[in-house]
């Protein structure tokens, strides 16, 4: 070995790496990710029936955001050759090359660990496994499998997404329930649409990465269908909540006037006649398609923190 | 595959520095919550009169 035949500091040969701060570490994590994460966890936790204690409800959401951290560094890891032709992606740490890409598995998997032991340890074995499933289902089905494979990736990797809140669910009930259930639904089926606006204004960056979304594989008329199509079908779902005795009075307002405006702009983006007119409108419907999500849990939230009556379950 | 040997500046060092601080918070952390869980589960199970 160099270093041991030099003892001169200055001289020490070292392999590279080992190069990333804290906050390169940080920024693994997926930040705004693990933010929208916690916060339909805490509406999981506190919508579900049942008690729990609320030291055991934080360790909870603490193991869920681990998890949802993990998940995004073993994504990085395996999509930096992706992200660094993406403009979206390109100044993250591995393919800015502050982080080595096994610096960012070893991080991840760590955390992976950590967190699904972690919760199972300290909350509920059922909650840690669906845990363990979560990020199973976003590192190996959405990204090593599906991402690069079909322009349904989203589709069925949205379910990564949606798991959070029946994680929490699951660690006061100790099951998988109707009410969960609906809550996973909500967060499944908005996916599509909201990624396919991004996909839509974002379409060179992803056919340059030779990622398969749907605008760059079936054409942007046939995107903006798909997008119409996945919003009629968010209707439906909104009402899941209320009919599984979840969602209340608030909840069931809010549900309708954002789901009519989610619809308004997707007719709108439908609509649009060109490049520019569409982008304008994916990027409305993008960023609105974010407030509806927040809104609608932050409803149930606010129900709950209030204790509003929710209206009764219909079965 | 090996990679290129470099030595480690004195920026690399004050990195390592500070992510070793940031470890060594990070595992007094996970002390305190293994500590402080213990303490909520132990006191759940005894209130509600313990193993039968």
């Amino acid at each position: 070995m160099a270093g041991s035949q030099n003892h001169n500091s200055a001289t020490l040969a070292t392999p590279a790496g080992g190069q990333g701060s804290v906050g390169d570490y940080l920024a693994l994590l997926k930040p705004k990710v693990m933010s929208l994460v916690i916060f339909t966890a805490v509406v999981g936790l506190l919508a579900a029936p049942g008690q729990i204690h609320p030291w055991l409800g934080f360790m909870t959401i603490l193991c869920i955001a681990l998890g949802a951290g993990a998940s995004g560094a073993l994504n990085m890891w395996y999509d930096a050759d992706i992200d660094a032709v993406m403009q979206r992606t390109a100044k993250r740490p591995v393919p800015a090359g502050v982080i080595l890409p096994e610096e960012a598995f070893g991080f991840g998997l760590a955390l992976a660990v950590a967190s699904v032991l972690l919760l199972g340890l300290t909350v509920s074995i059922p909650a840690a496994a669906l845990l363990a499933f979560t990020i199973f289902f976003y590192v190996v089905i959405y990204s090593m499998w599906l991402k690069r494979r079909t322009p349904q990736n989203i589709v069925i990797g949205g379910a990564a997404g949606a798991f959070p809140p029946m994680v929490a669910w699951t660690a006061v009930t100790g099951t998988v329930d109707a009410g969960s259930i609906a809550l996973f639904l909500l967060i499944f089926m908005w996916t599509p649409p909201h990624f396919w606006a991004l996909a839509l204004f974002r379409e060179g960056d992803y056919a340059k990465a030779g990622v398969p979304m749907l605008p760059n594989v079936a054409g942007r008329a046939e995107t903006k269908k798909q997008i119409l199509i996945y919003t009629l079908l968010l209707i439906p779902t909104v009402l899941a909540p209320v009919a599984t005795g979840t969602g209340g009075t608030l909840y069931a307002t809010a549900a309708a006037l954002l789901t009519a405006k989610f619809l308004a702009d997707a007719v709108a983006l439908y609509r649009a006649g060109d490049v520019a007119a569409e982008n304008a409108a994916a990027k409305r419907l993008f960023g609105f398609s974010v407030l509806w999500l927040f809104a609608l849990f932050a409803a149930i939230l606010v129900e709950r923190l209030a204790g509003l009556p929710v209206l009764g379950a219909w079965f | 595959m090996t990679r290129p040997l470099e030595p480690f500046s004195p920026e690399d060092m004050a990195r390592r520095r500070r992510r070793n601080i940031a470890l060594a918070v990070v595992l007094l952390g996970l002390v305190g919550l293994f500590f402080i869980t213990t303490i909520v589960r132990l006191g759940g199970n005894v209130a509600g009169g313990g193993a039968p």
